[in-house]
């Protein structure tokens, strides 16, 4: 039979504030052990919670950028259940009143636009961190009350991909509003899936699973790829789904239920009553609403109309902010009205550059000014595309201007027909029989020509110039 | 007489003489400890006279409270000095942090007592029987309770063995020990004093105040214990007026309601006949008494017992054997049962502390409110008691649109035995009745003493104003106070 | 609402609290009586009352963004029942 996998995802951004969601300890990653902890977050007895205003601020804005509605009237409610990492034993969340709900986000798949609806987005306190040794596990607060935005979808995916398209705009957005580091490694961004599958064409739900312990964008790919095999492979064998938490295995690259049964859940959520409500006025979100920064599809719209750029090289632009500022500059630098060649430069070498080296545009540390003058020498034919990419290394690692590795290196692409003479004849008398061939009309033999002499000039020759001069005298 | 028994004195009267050189702090504390020396071992108002007595620690600070000690009720942390509810499952816990009203009282120069006074664990309970230490007595009649759960407290003061205490309240447990003892106790307007560092109950019923020996000490403490803290959300930041001013002897014309739903069927009748008797008295003095009806005076026991129990399962919730207190890693309880097999050593080791670490009401609580908050009955029980809620806090918006106070029994009857109430929580509960709406609704509340019964055991009267209006009360009470012999009388013990 | 043995188990199960035989039957007869007494308040009609969390109307109470010091690791760790290192140690926890 064939199935159609039914996907949603539950996001925990953690939020980037300096203090803690509910008491004034900082939040930074990797310090020693229970050395960022306050009796507050440590749960201990008599202490209260007191809500940071940016992490409210913060929730607004995502709630905002994720075209929710934002509730006038929010406030916090406790989440029972038992586990060390938990100092309380509850949790301060959000059940009933969530900071936003009701918005969507547009994923692009295959060209066409699909819209994945977000039914909430609330605000709620970290756990610790367990380290599990021997016959023991040991207890790591400093992650506790770090304020985390728990971002639902509804199940509206309906492929892996599509839920790796969600997440990757999710994440860009987010980014674009600078509240979160989204570093799935350091756990301040982290996924969990819920997956089904149904006959394709029918309309009901099968029986979920739920996948936790991805850590990459690709994990959570690979494991509702799994998930979809193992699902299919056993309705195929009249089996039925159980309803259980799985845990995605990197080694084994699968996934496998968790061996601790909860048992049915029981959260016995009520009022926070330490928290007073919140309430989120007209003019606040007017306020918040003013300092969201263009969002990146509204930025590739305006790349496309203010550059003339391509729809496709448009959103891989803007894809991240930073790099997206850089193109920017990039394009305002470059002096032709035609911007083609900054967005090729740009989508293709440089970000290739950027992947290899593991960091954004900016990180590459070249200025547009010198990316700009290099695209010139290539605009300008003075060097192939292909020298122009290995100058563009050069330039990277040693920080020079195209113009010093060109000059150093003397790549100057040789265009005068005095310059290639010798080439070319000693390309056509090492190899008589091809260029006997291309006088007999065979089209092909000329481009082996070229590739001879370019070989000879060590890439320099401007293959276009070779080709005329070639055919000039095989005629 | 009365200078050679210096802890026999009011706060107020002990700053007179400090001030003028009469006494030193440091023979205050002294005859403080001497008499806890002498009758607490009977009397048991301190929940653990084996931590020691450190003579001689004075605070250093200046202040208006400089050279008092002042006793605290187990339930308020003391950085350093154990804080245990009264129960086993925080055997040893020292806080790393004081209360806010503990560095408050420190600022005010106050000397913080190391031993803290005695308590129903949790302050589950209206006779500090439940207390891990073992019960207080009633130091009017060592047979009955002291009440509670700020037994232990209001027996210190009673006795003279304190100054002055702070104790807490959630359904009365300052107003109704203060009542048996014949001392004054004061619960403020929910969210007057920080809830900072106090161990919770119920989050949205708790207060601190003060339990002393007569009004003006009351006013005194008030004013150092009270105003906003940025670290309690619940704080409200309205000015503290000097409460201190509101101490006139001058009630005319003040309006005050008798609720009419106060005296009920099983009330004590000479308890009756005791606060009719304060109501004439208040009448004399130039108040107008109307009586009133607060309709669903009824529904508040049960209201209470639904929302305090719920909030009291989830803030018992981090008692875990984790951070701090006991630990239990096995219990013979569980082992041997089929149920334990699905559970691992994790929640072994919890249940295991948790059994061990409760006492019975404590555990009873917990049962209760989790039952209330769990799947299914959530609607029927805890949403239910919040709306009744409503309608208890509206009754009283009502009579203070007509009315500057109301003035009632604290307590339905007198001081019980030990032991009478144990085997029967509700009968227990009901002896809250005429506290908890103003815990409900969030009033301020006092209880004084206003007479004896014949068997000499005290009885006190409670006046409720509207949120932040404690100037009233206190107007109220210090005039019928200063027309009346009762703050005066002591027990003896 | 019946309250019976079975009840109080699932309940003492979720609130992680060990009950000998004894205090199950005693639980269950005590919060029956409890529970008996609390569906009074049944009696009332609710529907449009709305509920009252928060006794005060205040709203809005919201800290700045800064830091205070942390506490000193030993007084962290000054109550555990049981550490190691710098960590809290319980049992193992298997997942």
């Amino acid at each position: 039979m064939e199935y159609e996998p039914v996907i949603g995802l539950e996001v925990h951004i953690q939020l980037k504030t300096r203090t803690k969601a509910f008491c004034a300890c900082l939040t930074d990653f990797g310090n020693q052990p229970n050395s960022q902890v306050c009796p507050v977050c440590l749960g201990f007895p008599g202490t209260l919670p007191v809500l940071n205003i940016i992490a409210l601020e913060y929730s607004v804005k995502v709630g905002l950028a994720l075209n929710c509605l934002v509730q006038e009237y929010t406030k916090f409610d406790r989440k029972h259940y038992y586990y060390p990492d938990l100092p309380k034993n509850y949790q301060i969340s959000q059940y009933e009143l969530p900071i936003s709900k009701d918005g969507f986000l547009d994923i692009n798949i295959d060209g066409l636009i699909k819209r994945i609806n977000i039914r909430r987005a609330h605000l709620e306190e970290d756990a610790g961190k367990l380290i599990h040794k021997d016959d023991l596990s040991l207890v790591d607060y400093n992650r506790a009350g770090i304020p985390l935005l728990e971002i639902v979808s509804d199940p509206d995916m309906n492929s892996p991909q599509e839920a790796y398209e969600y997440l990757t705009k999710l994440k860009s957005i987010i980014e674009y509003l600078d509240v979160s580091d989204c570093d799935m490694e350091k756990g301040s961004l982290r996924c969990d899936a819920n997956i089904s599958l149904r006959e394709r064409g029918s309309k009901g739900l099968g029986v979920k699973t739920e996948l936790k312990n991805m850590n990459s964008f690709k994990a959570v790919k690979d494991a509702l790829s799994f998930e979809i095999k193992r699902q299919s492979d056993l309705l195929d064998d009249g089996e039925k789904i159980i309803q259980d938490t799985r845990l995605w295995n990197t080694k084994e690259l699968k996934t496998l239920p968790m061996r601790t049964k909860e048992g049915a859940k029981d959260y016995r959520y009520f009022p926070e009553p330490d928290l007073p409500p919140f309430i989120i006025s007209p003019t606040k979100i007017t306020e918040i609403k003013k300092d969201i920064p263009e969002l990146p599809e509204v930025k590739a719209l305006r790349f496309q109309k203010e550059y003339g750029i391509l729809e496709y090289d448009s959103r891989i632009m803007v894809l991240n902010k930073k790099n997206s500022l850089f193109a920017e500059k990039c394009l305002t630098v470059y002096p032709d009205k035609d911007k083609k060649p900054v967005a090729n430069w740009l989508i293709g070498p440089m970000l290739s550059e950027a992947n290899s080296r593991n960091c954004d545009l900016p990180g590459l540390d070249i200025s547009p000014k010198d990316l700009i003058e290099l695209i010139g020498f290539t605009q300008r034919q003075e060097i192939s595309n292909l020298t122009a990419k290995s100058v563009l290394t050069d330039m990277l690692n040693s920080k020079k201007t195209a113009a010093e590795v060109i000059k150093e290196k003397n790549l100057v692409q040789i265009s005068d027909a005095s310059g290639l003479e010798n080439y070319i004849s000693d390309a056509i008398k090492e190899n008589c029989a091809v260029a006997n061939d291309f006088k007999n009309g065979k089209e092909n033999a000329l481009m082996f020509l070229v590739g001879e002499v370019m070989k000879k000039s060590k890439g320099k020759a401007n293959p276009k110039v070779v080709q005329d001069l070639l055919k000039r005298r095989l005629v | 007489m009365a200078s050679l028994h210096p802890n026999t004195l009011t706060a107020h009267e002990l700053l007179e003489k400090l001030k003028n050189k009469e006494i030193s702090a440091l023979d205050i504390v002294n005859f403080v400890f001497e008499k806890i020396k002498k009758t607490d071992p009977n009397l048991r108002a301190y929940a653990r006279l084996d931590a020691g007595l450190k003579d001689g620690q004075i605070m250093g600070k200046e202040g208006i409270l400089k050279g008092l000690p002042i006793s605290i009720k187990d339930n308020i942390c003391t950085e350093g000095y154990n804080t245990e509810c009264c129960s086993r499952i925080l055997d040893g816990f020292k806080p790393p942090y004081d209360a806010t009203v503990i560095r408050k009282l420190k600022e005010a120069g106050a000397t913080i007592l190391n031993i803290k006074t005695n308590m129903d664990e949790f302050a589950f309970g209206s006779s500090t029987e439940n207390s891990c230490f073992g019960p207080t007595r009633n130091p009017w009649n060592l047979d009955c309770v002291p009440g509670g759960s700020s037994g232990g407290s209001a027996a210190a003061v009673a006795a003279d063995e304190a100054i002055f205490a702070l104790g807490s309240d959630t359904g009365g447990s300052i107003r109704q020990p203060a009542s048996y003892c014949g001392v004054v106790g004061f619960k403020p307007t929910y969210g007057r004093v920080s809830r900072y560092g106090l161990i919770a109950f119920a989050s949205s019923l708790d207060q601190i105040g003060p339990i002393t020996k007569d009004v003006l000490d009351s006013a005194v403490l008030m004013n150092v214990i009270c105003g906003y803290d940025p670290l309690d959300s619940t704080s409200v930041n309205i000015k503290v007026p000097d409460y201190t001013k509101s101490l006139v002897k001058d009630i005319k014309g003040l309006r005050i309601g008798i609720p009419k739903e106060y005296f009920i069927e099983g009330m004590d009748p000479e308890i009756k006949k005791i606060t009719d008797e304060a109501v004439n008295q208040l009448k004399d003095l130039g108040a107008v008494c109307k009586p009133i009806s607060l309709a669903h005076t009824e529904y508040a026991v049960p209201v209470y017992y639904v929302l305090a129990t719920a909030e009291a399962s989830s803030n018992l919730a981090r008692f875990d054997g984790v951070q701090y207190g006991l630990r239990a890693e096995n219990s013979a309880v569980m082992i041997d049962k089929r149920k334990s097999e699905t559970d691992n050593k994790l929640i072994r080791m919890y249940k295991a502390t948790r059994g061990k670490g409760f006492g019975e009401e404590a555990k009873r609580r917990i049962i209760l409110g989790t039952f209330g908050l769990s799947h299914g009955y959530y609607d029927a029980y805890y949403l239910r008691a919040l709306k009744v809620r409503t309608l208890i806090k509206q009754d009283f918006d009502q009579i203070f649109k007509e009315f500057d106070c109301i003035a009632a029994p604290t307590t339905p009857t007198p001081a019980f035995k030990i032991g009478e109430r144990s085997q029967d929580p509700l009968s227990m509960y009901l002896s809250d009745i005429y506290t908890i709406s103003a815990n409900l609704a969030g009033l301020p509340a006092i209880s004084i003493p206003c007479g004896l019964t014949k068997d000499g055991l005290p009885a006190g009267l409670q006046i409720l104003a509207k949120p932040f209006s404690e100037e009233i009360i206190f107007r109220a009470a210090y005039t019928y106070e200063q027309n009346t012999p009762w703050h005066l009388q002591k027990p003896k013990i | 609402m019946a309250i019976n043995r079975e009840t109080v188990e699932y309940v003492a199960h979720l609130s992680r609290i060990d009950l000998e035989d004894n205090e199950l039957d005693k639980f269950s007869r005590q919060i029956q009586d409890i529970v008996n007494y609390i569906d009074k308040l049944k009696a009332l009609d609710t529907d449009l009352v709305s509920p009252t969390s928060h006794i005060l109307p205040i709203n809005n109470v919201l800290r700045e963004d800064i830091p205070v010091s942390s506490l000193p690791i030993e007084k962290t760790l000054r109550n555990a029942p049981m550490k190691n290192a710098n960590f809290f140690s319980v049992p193992k926890v298997i997942e």
